[in-house]
């Protein structure tokens, strides 16, 4: 089963490593040592993550320690240093959304793509389901954010039926 | 600093009611100390950067309410109290919610009774920690790095006071620890949770020096040792370093810098090793051949400058970090390993000297222990080149705390002992090679015999002051026969690495240049009892070594007559074939994390595929493997072969001095620049694929 995991993620990871990209991106920030966060968000957006190699890549092209970036990259929650899923699914859980019912939904995406207890991203890498703290939307509580595009006023049902939607799209990609 | 020339002014304020002088003092708490008045802390330490984490220093001002003492510049009329109610609670609320977090297996911990957390919690009175403990009786965290040969992390005990990641930034500038995650998450660790054995940990060790728990401890051979000095079969042989001798008496109440060389022998043969000898009298070895090495590269202007060997975090540094200055290395072993090499051939046979055959000890029954003041030899010693027929040449490395508590264990009265000759041969060693164990003194050691043997005179005062003192940067230069010979020494790696900085820029010339990764050089050494907090012990030591130097009748290391006799009988002379083989080594590049491979391209299943691998390590990046990616992709893409070439980043391949590397289908090939990558795309690529 993990093995099987293993390959998936190495088999739709494959197409997003463009080793080049990181040399453009770090020789666009000039190698400055204080655009170090820029760099990784950048890094992360061409490949979803930041590898553990691409991490030491990063910290020997700008002359700095693996250890540095690895403590940046771990202190900020924006970066995943794990593969994320096809699709990045975000339930807000600041007040406003949480007293509006944000964990009943949160609890329905779960169930509905199949997440084992602790763990955020499925085995076949489609899904990625994480709470965030306030996305500044709280008129619109309960909000979901799937791939940068923003839900509002979510229930458990109106999640099930895009979640549905996704995971039929999802299959025919494959 | 910066107004040396102007007089401090003096101003005043008041510490617990009472007036308080100062001047140019960088922080509230150093005047409080100055006054001496205690303030608890587990994260200021006056050489590292002001930290502010542990908020133990706190105290109240007039107008400001609580502040962190260690964080506040010192202004004139302010009113400090430091023992308040408020300070009080704070400082016994903050070791409680510590404790609370802290596997507390205090009775069996390495750093018992020289902790801070565990001295501090009982002057507070700390006697109950109302939360829940983190760890029950016997849990530890789940990640105890164990499996380097110095230093053992124990997460479970950290504090998160920083002090091992600032030492290990601004004074070594190795920066191999960092806060990692964030709140009640944050630990501190190498780069990705890795073991210090797979990250570019140099293993100074000054981590473990400068933790107040047993976070960061040293990893002890003190039981191996005693299984072995317990086994009959047996032969327990002990060298000591020069430094060992300035600190060991601290442990037992002596006043700084006593040299305790003769109370440690006695204690040592107490404890039941076999033959105790001295590492000063290997260190005179060292001169005479690295003597002769610097000799050399004066006359034909080789490798200049001459990298000093002994310090092993040095050499393991240069090894991972600036292979391009491997050869400017000194191919001496260090003094411990030439001891180790000498007794495992030397004198073994000298023993065995007129034994009959039931009475001599063969190869396989010796063991030798070195007492070090250092962490990294214990690294040294199982490095592969000083592995011979199988055997280590040096068996074991104690440090300095570990003799201690080899002496406490075995109940010796270490201070009322009666003081006692080491064994011979090799009994006699010189004042040059004592001063091995402070920053300068293997440089004016060396500085001596090179002085005397290329100018046939003899030097009157043999003491070079320049090279003298705690300084981390000095720099001399003497006339040699003519010739001006500019020398560096530095200690601590992060000067280590601005010298090698101005070297290749060509900003700085020099013909010998002496390193040691810690402060102070060995005497200063992680393996030492703790002294970081008093610039006061490091002198004291120093001044220890250098009045060895005067008491002994011997300055010069080709004085030394068991050195002279050592040459005639064994080695033939400096720099001969087999001194060459017992007492050089060799270097090379080493991986600085041990990662794995990057896929940039992926030929797809079941063709004719071949397999590109090219290097992307710093040496071949700045050279321009980048560039060879680039042309490399392009041309595979122009031949329609995007199926068929696998091509692969990874990192280095260990050949810096030849880089670009690039491996094609197993085949090593240097110096692939992307001019050269044509004609090789077209040699061991395209010809295979070439349509017949």
């Amino acid at each position: 089963m993990v093995a099987e995991a293993k390959k998936n993620q190495e088999k739709i990871f494959e197409k997003h490593r463009k080793f080049c990209k990181v040399n453009e991106i770090v020789e666009k920030y000039k190698y400055e040592k204080q655009n170090l966060i820029a760099i990784l968000q950048e890094v992360q957006t061409e490949y979803r993550y930041l590898p553990e190699e691409i991490m030491t890549y990063i910290a020997t092209m700008m002359d700095i320690s693996p250890a540095a970036v690895y403590g940046v990259a771990t202190f900020y929650s924006q970066f995943s240093l794990d593969p994320k899923g096809k699709y990045e699914i975000k339930v807000c859980d600041g007040t406003a959304c949480h007293v509006r019912g944000s964990m009943p939904v949160y609890n329905a995406i779960r169930e509905k793509v199949g997440l084992q207890e602790g763990k955020f991203t499925t085995d076949d890498l489609q899904f990625t389901v994480e709470t965030v703290r306030c996305l500044g939307a709280c008129a619109l509580a309960p909000v979901v954010v799937i791939n940068g595009k923003v839900y509002s006023k979510m229930t458990a049902d109106a999640v099930k039926i895009i979640v549905d939607e996704l995971l039929k799209r999802s299959e025919n990609d494959n | 600093m910066s107004n040396t020339m102007e007089s401090k002014v003096e101003q005043k304020l008041q510490v617990d009611s009472r007036e308080i002088t100062f001047t140019d003092e960088k922080n509230l708490l150093e005047v409080i100390r100055k006054a001496g008045i205690e303030v608890p802390t587990f994260c200021y330490r006056p050489n590292l950067s002001t930290y502010g984490a542990c908020r133990m220093c706190v105290v109240e001002i007039d107008g400001m309410g609580v502040q962190t003492s260690c964080t506040v510049k010192p202004q004139a009329g302010m009113k400090v109290s430091v023992n308040t109610e408020k300070t009080r609670k704070i400082r016994k609320m903050t070791v409680e919610l510590l404790l609370a977090a802290h596997d507390r297996d205090c009775t069996i911990c390495a750093k018992s009774e020289n902790c801070d957390l565990q001295s501090l919690a009982k002057k507070l009175g700390v006697r109950d920690v109302r939360f829940p403990s983190k760890y029950g009786p016997g849990e530890h965290h789940v990640d105890i790095d164990n499996d380097n040969p110095s230093v053992v992390r124990d997460p479970g005990k950290c504090i998160l006071c920083g002090a091992c990641v600032r030492v290990c930034r601004e004074i070594q500038g190795t920066e191999c620890l960092s806060f990692v995650n964030r709140g009640s998450d944050a630990e501190v660790m190498p780069a990705y949770n890795k073991g210090l054995d797979e990250v570019d940990c140099t293993y100074c060790g000054q981590c473990t020096a400068v933790c107040p728990t047993g976070a960061l401890r040293i990893k002890s051979d003190v039981e191996k040792v005693w299984n072995r000095i317990m086994d009959p079969k047996k032969k327990v042989v002990v060298q000591i370093a020069p430094a060992v001798r300035v600190a060991a008496g601290e442990a037992f109440g002596l006043p700084l810098g006593t040299n305790t060389l003769g109370l440690i022998t006695a204690s040592l043969r107490k404890i039941g090793f076999d033959a105790v000898f001295d590492t000063s009298f290997s260190a005179d070895l060292t001169i005479m051949e690295e003597g002769t090495e610097l000799i050399e590269r004066l006359k034909t202007g080789e490798n200049l400058p001459l990298f000093t060997s002994c310090c092993p975090a040095w050499v393991r540094f240069l090894e991972q970090r600036h292979p391009e200055f491997l050869k400017n290395l000194s191919s001496c072993k260090s003094p411990q390993q030439m001891f180790g090499s000498v007794a495992k051939k030397v004198l073994i046979e000298e023993f065995n000297v007129n034994k009959p055959e039931e009475e001599q000890i063969k190869k396989e029954d010796i063991v030798i222990v070195s007492i070090m003041p250092c962490t990294a030899k214990k690294a040294e010693c199982g490095k592969e080149e000083f592995i011979t027929d199988g055997q280590q040449d040096v068996d074991f490395v104690l440090t300095t705390q570990e003799l201690i508590r080899m002496i406490n264990e075995a109940g010796v009265d270490f201070k009322h002992i009666e003081p006692e000759h080491l064994d011979s041969p090799f009994a006699i060693f010189t004042g040059a090679g004592v001063i091995f164990g402070s920053t300068g003194g293997v440089a004016e050691a060396a500085l001596r015999t090179a002085y005397e043997i290329i100018t046939g005179k003899k030097i009157e005062n043999v003491a070079i002051t320049e090279a003298r003192g705690l300084n981390t940067v000095k720099e001399l230069t003497i006339n040699i026969d003519g010739q001006d010979v500019k020398v560096a020494i530095v200690n601590t790696l992060s000067q280590a690495s601005a010298l090698l900085e101005r070297v290749k820029k060509g900003e700085a010339e020099y013909h010998m240049v002496e390193i040691m990764a810690c402060p102070g050089g060995c005497l200063g050494g992680a393996g030492q009892p703790p002294s970081y907090k008093d610039r006061e012990i490091k002198e004291k030591r120093m001044k220890g070594l250098y009045d060895s130097d005067v008491n002994n009748p011997l300055h010069k290391s080709h004085d030394n007559p068991e050195i002279i006799r050592l040459y005639d009988k064994w080695l033939e002379k400096p720099s001969s074939h087999i001194a060459h083989e017992l007492l050089h080594t060799h270097y090379k590049n080493r991986k600085r994390i041990l990662g794995e491979i990057i896929n940039l391209s992926s030929a797809a299943e079941g063709e004719k595929v071949t397999d590109v691998q090219v290097c992307v390590g710093n040496n071949c990046l700045a050279k321009g493997s980048y560039g060879a990616i680039d042309a490399l992709t392009k041309l595979i893409k122009e031949n329609g072969l995007e199926n068929n070439v696998n091509i692969r980043a990874t990192f280095c391949m260990e050949a810096c001095s030849k880089g670009p590397s690039v491996v094609i289908d197993e085949e090593h090939i240097d110096g692939v620049t992307p001019e050269k990558i044509k004609a090789i795309f077209k040699e061991k690529i395209l010809s295979k694929y070439a349509k017949s």
